[in-house]
């Protein structure tokens, strides 16, 4: 049987190259023409606690993770501990067979209440607590096993690369649980090279040994016929598609660089950080040719060799602390460059004064809101969507911003692109909102069509306009009250655009005044701007809707559950349930006319959030008056996965009494 | 044509106290200004929160008045984004060395080429007078009900650890050396901070005009003041490093710089304490990693065609992620 679909997960102790050899997995199922969605859990540690990636793979598109696991490799205890008994009947698990007398109780990262939970499981079994046992059960109950003597086929491998370094032989376990892998899946073994030589394409000798090793495992298991029993299998296609596999955090990286983005400020903190590093290990990058003569109209400071030049770059800059990250950006936007801040929920809360001084002085600045599960440190390398609210209200008094969620990784890098043109076009602070199972996840996509969005830098003008501005009107009023809010603009250093700028109220020009009439006014101004953007920002882009437009019910999220919603959608519809689903994206001005309209002629309303009090049903709420009819919420730091919300959808459909579901699965 | 002083100003009302050092240093930033003939669109003044926080306002550059101890972060954003900019900042010794001493020791270590102005009142005048972190232990300027129970920062020896590569003090009522003083900094290729004593006579009562003079301690013999206050250049005081390689002369500079800045009470010297112009500034350090970045600064890049479609090349970034 050639599976239509499978999913597979590595696991290890943190630092042994799971990411690695997930990838090296991920990338030759892409390579092959298959389409992956992969997730990685992680410990706030750096060393020994457990990790592990799963990869779902697909010849379809495929948007989310299951619960289940078909094929799990490992190549210490604990993986094996910790995920055998996730491995559906029919499924296989690679083990290390000198490692199954580990008792469950001597694994020393294993939390107490997994432990008394397979120990209670065992026994209730009349099996003592090993793996050995555990092992046995999920034989019994039609796993299949597959043993793979790491050592005795590293020792070989040794002698014929001529390598005799324990440690480094010891570092191929990790691509051998692929080659594994592969080989019960009977997949192409040239695909496998293939993406082995892109995973370590700086390192020729690293590859070498990870093919030849790689081959060793694939003999090895074919002699052993383990291929015969393994009943799932993957098949290369081929297909005209350009695909990249990417993460979301590189999505965002990219989002930014083919936005302008030519500053960017961050403070390290988990999830946020991959992408300012993967921006600094990218400062430098091409450009398309010249750009025209108009724009030196547009822009006139610039000197002609920027226009010849076939380079761009941006500066990224680690700063002390947060509000140094999102002070320095709104100075680096002041001067006329794109700027953007990076954070996770504890840097944000730092950053809420800086926020509202941007709002105050109307400086385009972008906030990435990588969600994790807080409060306060909260379960660092966790996901949630437990900041909405937050994101929403930072900052003390009232300002306006945006507030801009996307659902996947594609939407990660479109959206990034809107932010900076929202900021620029409203002149205000945008929060993009994403989490962190977005930032970790994988996903193969069709190469991003950079024609597909546009630049958008509002009403920044340049020199001659402010000259000719000048002379028929007098001094430069940056804050002019203008009917839509949004007033001309310029850069520092604009020959006769000189203005000031103060976290206090202040008049046209930026100076500080406590007038009352004039308070009345510039609030008017500033909050009209939100007013604006409303009426301006296409639908397209306030919302997905997916599904018929009649249906017995409807689901309202937002953010990255959108994936794994999708994926529970077509098997309800399969089963012939009709549903549709609103996932909202512009959050902030909420398009709440939009929203009440399909809310209000829902047959049922169903909530979906990553968070315990289901935040965004009561914004919702409060903008529409609407009241959701069942919640489906999470909050133990584990993505939701299409099988929970495929079961919960069903759950609340059956039993509308059920008001509140809380999902709980995940490791 | 020449640029005059009141192209340097702007007619906003002035609302210091009356007899405030505050107008000192201001007088003395505009005629800077004036005399080095800086374009004053070419200028951009960052400030903090407080009275001095207030200065920008007053000057005909642009000028953005910031949140209370972010001057620093905001005013280096606006400088690497566009190099091109004179950038000043400046702000109170509560600002700076209190809520914004993060931001003061970490910009030392960048080294990127702006002035920074601390206005140093011993004070937190705009709320009424509370200990500054430049107040002494043991005083009680009048609206403090208790004597300070903290030390005070020494914002020179501070500047000095932190990485600062040109570090001065002046004197608010001044105009002259605090003339000299600013436009060195100005000139000076990094970061340059300067300590301006600023007496405030509605809150600081004990580091008053008349103490700075030494009003309280007359010569015997002639029965003048003996001024607290006296200037490193005239006592021989040479603060600037000639040789980067040589350690004598760096370690010599350095405990120099140390012991007087340890000066306060009888004696306290103004003038500039050290200056190291060899090293590389922030700015060099990008230019070894972004060549063009002077050329082509963060601020001045353009992205998009003419019909608003961006002109960045993903295609090498998307080719090492591509798996079809
Ligand atoms: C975050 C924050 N905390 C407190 C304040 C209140 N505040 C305004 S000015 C100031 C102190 C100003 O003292 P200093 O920096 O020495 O400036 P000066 O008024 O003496 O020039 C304080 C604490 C504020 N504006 N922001
Ligand atoms: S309170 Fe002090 S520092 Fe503030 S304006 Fe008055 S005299 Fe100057
Ligand atoms: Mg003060």
């Amino acid at each position: 049987m050639v599976a239509s679909s499978l999913s597979w997960l590595i696991g290890g102790a943190q630092g042994s190259g799971v990411d690695t050899s997930a990838n090296v997995f991920a990338r030759a199922c892409g390579v092959g023409g298959l389409q992956v969605f992969g997730k990685r859990e992680y410990y706030s540690n750096i060393k020994g606690e457990h990790s592990y990636f799963q990869v779902r793979v697909s010849d379809g598109v495929v948007r989310s993770h299951v619960d289940r696991v078909e094929l799990l490799a490992t190549f210490d205890d604990e993986t094996a501990v910790r995920h055998t008994r996730s491995v559906v009947p029919n499924g296989g698990i690679i083990y290390d067979p000198t490692l199954i007398k580990t008792k469950i109780a001597n694994v020393p990262t294993l939390e107490t209440p997994v432990i008394l939970g397979l120990e209670e499981y065992l026994r209730s079994k009349g099996l003592e607590p090993t793996l050995e046992n555990l092992l046995i059960d999920a034989k019994n109950s039609g796993v299949h096993l597959y043993p793979l003597p790491y050592n005795e086929l590293l020792h070989v491998i040794g002698k014929e690369i001529h390598e005799e370094s324990a440690s480094i032989l010891q570092r191929m376990v990790n691509v051998m649980a692929v080659a594994a892998s592969f080989a019960l899946l009977e997949y192409d073994f040239e695909t496998l090279t293939k993406a082995i030589r892109l995973t370590f394409r700086a390192k020729p000798k690293v590859v070498d040994m990870n093919i030849h090793a790689s081959r060793k495992v694939y003999e090895y298991f074919t002699t052993q016929m383990y291929n015969k029993s393994f009943p799932f299998k993957l098949q290369t296609i081929k297909t005209d598609e350009q695909r990249i596999l990417v993460l979301g955090s590189q999505a965002v990286g990219l989002g930014k660089l083919i936005s302008g983005c030519r500053f960017q400020t961050y403070y390290p903190i988990t999830p946020a950080s991959d992408e300012s590093e993967y921006l600094e290990g990218h400062e430098v990058f091409d450009m398309k040719p010249p750009a025209l003569t108009s724009q030196v109209m547009e822009n006139p400071q610039v000197e002609e060799v920027a226009y010849l030049n076939s380079k761009g770059s941006v500066v990224v800059v680690q700063t002390e602390d947060e509000i140094a990250a999102i002070t320095m950006a709104i100075g680096a936007s002041l001067a006329g460059a794109r700027a953007a801040t990076s954070t996770s929920g504890p840097g944000f809360s730092l950053m809420a004064e800086g926020t509202g001084w941007a709002g105050i002085n109307e400086v385009p600045v972008v906030i990435t809101l990588y969600q994790r599960a807080g409060p306060s440190t909260g379960l660092p390398t966790r996901h949630e969507q437990g900041d909405l609210r937050f994101a929403m209200h930072a900052g003390h008094g009232e300002f306006p911003r945006i507030l801009l969620a996307s659902g996947d990784v594609e939407e990660c890098f479109y959206d990034t692109v809107r932010a900076f043109n929202y900021a620029e076009r409203y002149q205000l602070p945008v929060i993009h909102i994403i989490d962190k199972s977005m930032a970790n996840s994988n996903m193969t996509v069709p190469v991003w069509d950079t024609k597909k969005v546009k630049i958008d830098r509002g009403l920044l003008i340049g020199g001659e306009e402010i000259q000719k501005m000048v002379a028929s009107e007098g001094l430069f009023r940056r804050f002019k009250f203008i009917e839509n809010g949004i007033s001309p603009r310029v850069k520092l250093g604009t020959k006769g655009g000189m203005f000031w700028n103060t976290g206090d109220e202040h008049d046209e020009y930026g100076h500080i005044t406590e007038d009352p009439t004039n308070r009345i006014m510039m609030m008017e101004k500033r909050m009209k701007k939100l007013e604006t953007a409303d009426g301006e920002i296409p639908l397209s882009e306030k919302v997905n809707f997916f599904g018929p437009a009649e249906a017995d019910a409807t689901i309202l999220s937002w953010g990255s559950t959108k994936g794994a919603i999708l994926d529970a959608m077509d098997i309800l519809k399969e089963e012939g349930y009709r549903i549709n689903f609103l996932q909202v994206r512009l959050i902030h001005p909420l398009p709440s006319e939009y929203l009440g309209y399909v809310l209000s002629s829902a047959k049922k309303k169903i909530h979906i959030e990553m968070n315990y009090s289901a935040q965004f049903a009561g914004i919702v709420r409060e903008k529409t008056g609407i009241a959701m009819d069942n919640f489906i919420v999470k909050y133990n730091g584990r993505p939701m996965s299409s099988e929970e919300i495929y079961y919960s959808v069903k759950k609340v459909l059956a039993h509308p009494e059920e008001k509140r579901v809380v999902l709980t699965h995940g490791a | 044509m020449a640029l005059k002083l009141t192209d340097y100003k702007t007619t906003v009302h002035n609302d210091w106290c009356p007899g405030c050092g505050d107008f000192g240093i201001l007088n003395a930033l505009l005629m800077t200004l004036a005399e080095m003939q800086l374009e004053p669109h070419g200028v951009a003044i960052f400030s903090g929160i407080g009275c001095s926080g207030k200065t920008p306002h007053f000057a005909g550059t642009y000028g953005i008045h910031t949140l209370h101890g972010r001057v620093l972060p905001f005013a280096l954003g606006a400088k690497l984004a566009n190099p091109n900019l004179e950038v000043i900042a400046l702000g109170g010794d509560g600002d700076g060395l209190g809520i914004g001493a993060g931001h003061f020791v970490n910009a030392g270590r960048r080294n990127v080429d702006i002035a920074y102005i601390i206005f140093d009142n011993g004070v937190y005048g705009l709320t009424k007078g509370q200990a500054s972190p430049t107040l002494q232990l043991g005083l009680k300027p009048k609206s403090l009900p208790k004597p300070n129970i903290n030390e005070a920062i020494n914002p020179i020896a501070l500047a000095l650890a932190s990485g600062y590569t040109f570090i001065a003090r002046s004197y608010a009522y001044d105009v002259k050396h605090q003339k000299e003083t600013i436009k060195k900094a100005i000139e000076h290729r990094g970061m340059a901070f300067i300590d301006i004593l600023q007496p405030c006579p509605t809150y600081n009562d004990i580091n008053t005009k008349e103490w700075y003079g030494g009003d309280d301690r007359k010569d015997q013999a002639t029965g003048k003041p003996m001024p607290r206050i006296y200037k490193l250049e005239e006592t021989g005081y040479d603060p600037v490093i000639k040789d980067p390689e040589n350690v004598d002369e760096l370690r010599a500079k350095i405990t120099d710089v140390i012991v007087r800045s340890q000066e306060w009470g009888d004696r306290i010297p103004i003038g500039v304490f050290y200056q190291n112009g060899h090293v590389p500034t922030y700015d060099d350090r990008l230019m070894g990693r972004i060549t063009d970045y002077r050329k082509i600064p963060p601020a001045m890049q353009v992205f998009w065609d003419e019909n608003g479609y961006p002109t960045t090349d993903l295609t090498k970034l998307f080719e090492e992620i591509r798996v079809l």
